[in-house]
């Protein structure tokens, strides 16, 4: 069942319809709600590889539709920690809850001070209604 | 900027919520509800496609049957008034202009339902024939439940005229692009509406152009534009079935030879052995090009057509598809993916 759109308070985002939920040094990551619902049904999820470095507003891997194949940028810089095996096996997931189990990787970040420059939901949801 | 042409359905189309996106010049619905969910009411009940953007090339009257007999590859003396039939126009290279159906009326008068994006080449090279595509709304209405739901029987291949369809004057035509049982409805713009709604009151799904290229390439129908075009000729598609070379037609000296030498290349199916979902221009290592490739709704895997050298083309053979950067293994498999089963 496809999710309603929303758009949490706590995550930031980034202009390229990804979110980050930052705590201490990790961050977790995944597609908002705008990205997944522009892309349509999700069948397959490309992760990074194993000890693959982030950097922030560079693809780290890709989800596809059907149609459409779309890269996955990241908000911010850092050391993969996790890819979230689920979403491998069930990519559907990021449809169904794309902020909770649809959650894409986890990382230790590099450069915390990028947090800043991310977006605020109010400043997200006004770049969506441009 | 070029305006986008709208079919007679576009109102229904976007009432229903479908999701609209440019093709062939045309504003048309790539889907509804979901590419997946669609493909499946279509392999297990019946769905509705507007195919209205298709366009067709009429000529009767003397001489007609003598001058689409010199420019087709198949052999129209194959087909009585009331069939169809799947041919070709080739160039004088032996390359695919177009695909097309073929529909025999009586007395030597010849419709031709060709490709929304190749009307004006076909226009081109049959120029004695009359676009009469304005004149033509085309629904395709396909599935194992499709004609019992429509209260209609038809024939693969064949096809009559004047037909009461749910209370509308229809062309009833056992044709369709879907490996499906299933007809398409030809019938004036200005009754397409109410055909549509009719359809969808007997509980036909509508289906957009996304269903309708995974539901194709799981029969492996190809593409023009994608698998075959007019630099790739019939030998090398596999479609020599369509071609009689035992007649004169455009390019028919080249297919000839080609058929006696062998083809370099080859067009193949594959489906992935390792994750990841082949698409359209992917590289094939070994030598060759992914031409259409999708994640098989039924299969569950990623599925492909392409070019590869005829060599190594048998079913079996292992592939490499260069997925952005990241080699994946496939292997050919013999042609369908999918085969409807008899009943």
């Amino acid at each position: 069942m496809a999710a309603e759109e929303s758009y949490p308070e706590d995550l930031r985002y980034h202009p390229e319809h990804d979110w980050a939920r930052v705590e201490g040094d990790l961050a977790t990551l995944g597609i908002t709600w705008y990205a997944q619902d522009a892309l349509g049904e999700i069948v397959h999820y490309e992760p990074p590889d194993e000890g693959s470095s982030l950097a922030k507003d560079e693809s780290y891997g890709e989800v596809e539709s059907v149609k459409a194949v779309s890269d996955v940028v990241s908000p911010l810089s850092g050391e993969l920690v996790e890819v979230n095996a689920k979403v491998v096996g069930e990519p559907e997931t990021i449809n169904d809850d794309p902020y909770g189990e649809g959650w894409l990787v986890r990382i230790r970040l590099t450069e915390p001070a990028e947090v800043d420059e991310l977006l605020d939901v109010a400043a997200y949801r006004k770049l969506l209604e441009q | 900027m070029q305006t986008l042409r709208r079919t007679p359905l576009f109102e229904r189309h976007a009432a229903l919520g479908a999701r609209l996106v440019p093709f062939a010049g045309w504003e048309m619905p790539v889907q509804y509800t979901g590419i997946g969910e669609e493909h499946r009411a279509v392999r297990t009940g019946a769905g509705v496609f507007d195919v209205s953007h298709m366009g067709q090339l009429r000529l009767a009257g003397d001489g007609a049957r003598a001058y689409l007999q010199a420019r087709l590859t198949n052999d129209l003396d194959r087909i009585d008034a009331g069939q169809a039939q799947y041919t070709l126009l080739t160039n004088e290279g032996g390359g695919i202009v177009d695909d097309l159906i073929a529909y025999r009326r009586p007395d030597d008068d010849y419709l031709l339902v060709v490709n929304a994006s190749n009307v004006a080449a076909d226009h081109a090279a049959l120029p004695e024939t009359q676009d009469v595509s304005d004149d033509w709304a085309l629904l395709a209405v396909q599935g194992p439940a499709a004609l019992e739901l429509l209260g209609v029987e038809v024939e693969p291949f064949t096809f009559r005229e004047d037909v009461d369809v749910l209370g509308v004057r229809c062309l009833l035509a056992g044709t369709g692009y879907t490996g499906e049982r299933g007809c398409e409805l030809g019938c004036a713009p200005e009754d397409a509406v109410r055909l549509w709604d009719a359809v969808l009151a007997r509980g036909v799904t509508p289906c957009g152009l996304g269903a309708r290229d995974t539901l194709r390439l799981e029969v492996c129908y190809p593409l023009h534009g994608n698998d075959i075009s007019p630099e790739r000729t019939p030998i090398e598609a596999g479609l020599g079935w369509a071609c009689a070379l035992d007649k004169e037609f455009t390019g028919v000296e080249i297919l000839r030879r080609q058929k006696e030498d062998g083809p370099d290349q080859k067009l193949v199916a594959f489906v992935m052995e390792d994750p990841g979902i082949p698409r359209t221009g992917m590289g094939i290592e070994e030598g060759g090009e992914v031409t259409s490739g999708t994640l098989s709704p039924l299969l569950g895997t990623g599925i492909g057509l392409g070019y590869v050298d005829a060599a190594r083309a048998a079913p079996g053979t292992p592939l490499t598809v260069d997925l952005r950067g990241r080699p994946r293994r496939a292997r050919i498999v013999p042609k369908p993916f999918y085969k409807r089963e008899e009943r």
